[in-house]
């Protein structure tokens, strides 16, 4: 059981921490991972703190990550980091935009999926069920400028 | 897909002719999915409707579901004890949501008590695998023994999202749609209902003899000597926490299956019960004679998760981490309803409350909403406060009440308020931003348009007001006079009188999706 990779992502209501979670789950289905993914929806649409949970393995049970067990934990809003950190293990790997040059994403609302990027070089999905991912979730039109800034995320 | 998507989906497959409900997280998706898919799906004014039309379809042969979250099941609990006598000719699974831990509600009430107290078979997917498949045995289940079909889900089974596999052949729905003439059966005066509740005890009896093999519950061999009882999402977090044990996996959690329990239960020196929310598998089990052991009441409150079932597992019963807070949601820049809860808050009002979005208005920096109970209840309690209230301060009392809310149940809290008209009369505020925004912007009988946004018949709150017989009803334009409200709600509570303020606008949100549709 222990090779299940928890993640967190966490932000504000409208920054696209939701579609970031679809994103990263559909990219480890198609990757041949049992997948399971949970958040609260509700009150999320009036700006409060939003985290989605990501759980992947060969098979997983629980849709949630129990706190101090994420090995990953991606917040979107920098405000939100100290209220999320104790969902963390030690030695997690804690991601957000300090990580990114956030001076060469083409466009703020793409923050969520650059930061997927600086995400998906320390996770063993291949770079094209990501890019699968983002063209089957994010609308046509903004594609190409999502996937630019997964690509500038990842190299960082 | 999530476990509402699973049953949307489940619903279509099976056949199903309509879908009825009223908005609530964490049930709102089901309906919503079932209407894009191309199901026939309507909002209800609230659920005691959504469930009786249900019963109404059911019982000319169709398939019906009918959605709501847990408090809803409170409001349609009138149709829902008794549709268990009269039964139904189709197939009717009722879906109730439950939110344990509240992350979107006023309670954390356990719905499993009331299939008991209604007597009526219930299910309970873990995941949205058995969301689909549950849905869809539901539907049989329903029909071949006449009864409504309770399907209780949870939080994390609504929004948890899953791979789901399709496993049957999605169905062109039923032809042979009729009302067959049943007195005996369908008309519950007392002389009918006392056989009714006979029959219905012999059907939870051969429910029972028929779950005691059913597909519904799951037995895993274990490594160890500790046996796991359990039901919905506490199987995966039981799983998880001690794969080597044993699992009796309830999915058909009421009438429960006493004699493989008890089969289960004897195999192990340590029997242990695993459930979410109130002790009800513990407190069954235990009064079957089956000795079980349970949790302590510290893990009654809340959600359970992989780390709480580990300190069950483990015997602890220490006290909890608090997380930290996060931030609190709020308003959203450029609502209306904020200019109202500002003239409240500076006027000095009492103000018995309600639910929706406007709820927030109790959080700083307005903190001036002073109620919550129920749905409807602003008008209602407000009234109670100004019967028996000093003169002085029952002039200080204004109800606040959502568009959806007040067609929901707050038409009646009206009609009592000129029946039974307070000494003082009263003042109600009617926050109407046209849609059931807090749930994610949902249409109603008030803003004129179906499940699909589409133009329906408007349910006018100022024509409802004034055929009730308030003396005064007056409509603020929140986008072009918001300084108007201040000085209308001043005027209206110097008089003695009945007035209903409509202070309209539609939500800021609402206008962005319409903007996409």
């Amino acid at each position: 059981m222990n090779d299940t990779i928890n993640i967190v992502i966490a932000g504000i209501g409208g920054q696209g921490v939701i579609k970031a979670s679809d994103i990263l789950s559909e990219a480890a289905f198609t990757a041949g991972y049992d997948v399971k993914k949970s958040e609260i929806h509700g009150m999320s649409q009036r700006g409060g703190s939003v985290t989605s949970d990501v759980r992947f393995a060969k098979k997983v049970f629980s849709p949630t990550v129990p706190p101090g067990e994420a090995d990953f934990l991606v917040v979107l809003a920098d405000d939100q980091v100290e209220i999320n950190c104790h969902l963390l293990k030690k030695g997690g790997k804690l991601i957000t935009s300090k990580d990114i040059d956030l001076s060469k994403i083409p466009n703020p609302k793409t923050l969520n999926t650059a930061l997927l990027g600086a995400l998906s070089s320390f996770i063993g999905i291949p770079l094209k069920n990501w890019e699968e991912a983002i063209r089957k979730l994010l609308p046509p039109k903004s594609t190409d400028m999502n996937i630019e800034a997964f690509n500038m995320g990842r190299k960082q | 897909m999530s476990g509402n998507e699973a049953v949307a989906e489940a619903s279509l497959d099976a056949g199903v002719s309509l879908g009825t409900g009223y908005p609530g997280t964490p049930s709102t998706e089901i309906l919503e999915h079932f209407a894009e898919i191309g199901g026939k799906a309507q909002w209800s004014p609230n659920e005691k409707v959504a469930l009786e039309v249900g019963v109404g379809a059911a019982y000319g042969k169709a398939r019906a579901i009918v959605t709501m979250k847990h408090v809803g099941l409170n409001v349609a609990a009138d149709p829902f004890f008794t549709a268990a006598y009269t039964g139904v000719d189709g197939g009717l699974v009722i879906v109730s949501a439950d939110d344990p831990g509240m992350s979107s509600s006023q309670n954390e009430q356990d719905n499993r008590h009331l299939a008991e107290a209604a007597e009526i078979p219930m299910l309970e997917p873990s995941d949205s695998q058995e969301a689909y498949d549950f849905t869809v045995k539901g539907f049989e289940l329903s029909e071949k023994w006449k009864i409504p079909v309770l399907l209780r889900m949870t939080t994390r089974i609504c929004h948890s999202k899953t791979i789901v596999e399709k496993k049957i052949r999605p169905s062109k729905g039923y032809s042979n749609l009729k009302f067959v003439k049943d007195l005996r059966g369908k008309v519950m005066i007392p002389s009918n209902a006392r056989p009714a509740h006979l029959r219905l005890r012999e059907k939870i009896a051969e429910l029972a003899e028929f779950n005691e093999e059913s597909f519904f519950n799951k037995v895993e061999k274990g490594l160890i000597d500790t046996g796991i009882i359990t039901s919905g999402i506490s199987y995966q977090y039981a799983k998880e926490a001690e794969p080597d044990a044993g699992i009796l996996k309830l999915g058909m959690t009421y009438p429960l299956p006493f004699d493989k329990i008890r089969s289960f239960a004897g195999k192990y020196k340590r029997c242990i019960v695993i459930e979410e929310g109130d002790p009800y598998l513990f407190k069954s089990i235990m009064a079957a004679g089956i000795e079980v052991e349970g949790k302590h009441d510290i893990f009654r409150l809340g959600e359970l998760n992989l780390k709480r079932v580990r300190k069950i597992l483990a015997g602890e019963n220490t006290s909890e981490e608090i997380p930290p807070c996060g931030k609190a949601p709020q308003l959203c820049p450029g609502c209306p309803h904020k200019t109202v809860y500002e003239a409240l808050k500076k006027l000095g009002c009492t103000v018995p409350g309600d639910i929706g979005c406007y709820s927030l208005g109790t959080l700083p920096p307005y903190e001036a909403m002073d109620t919550l109970l129920c749905m409807g209840a602003g008008i209602t309690v407000g009234l109670g406060l100004r019967h028996i209230l000093p003169e002085e301060k029952a002039m200080k009392v204004v109800s606040v009440i959502g568009d959806s809310t007040f067609i929901h149940s707050g038409i009646t809290g009206l009609v009592d308020m000129v029946y039974n008209r307070p000494p003082t009369g009263h003042v109600v505020i009617i926050l109407d931003n046209n849609t059931t925004a807090m749930t994610g912007l949902q249409e109603h009988p008030g803003s004129g348009r179906d499940i699909m946004h589409n133009p329906s018949h408007q349910v006018k709150i100022e024509d409802i007001s004034r055929a009730i017989g308030i003396e005064n009803v007056d409509v603020v334009d929140m986008l072009k006079n918001p300084e108007e409200i201040e000085k209308i709600i001043t005027k209206r509570l110097s008089e003695k009188k009945t007035s209903v303020i409509i202070a309209r606008r539609p939500c800021v949100l609402s206008v962005k999706l319409k903007a996409k549709i």
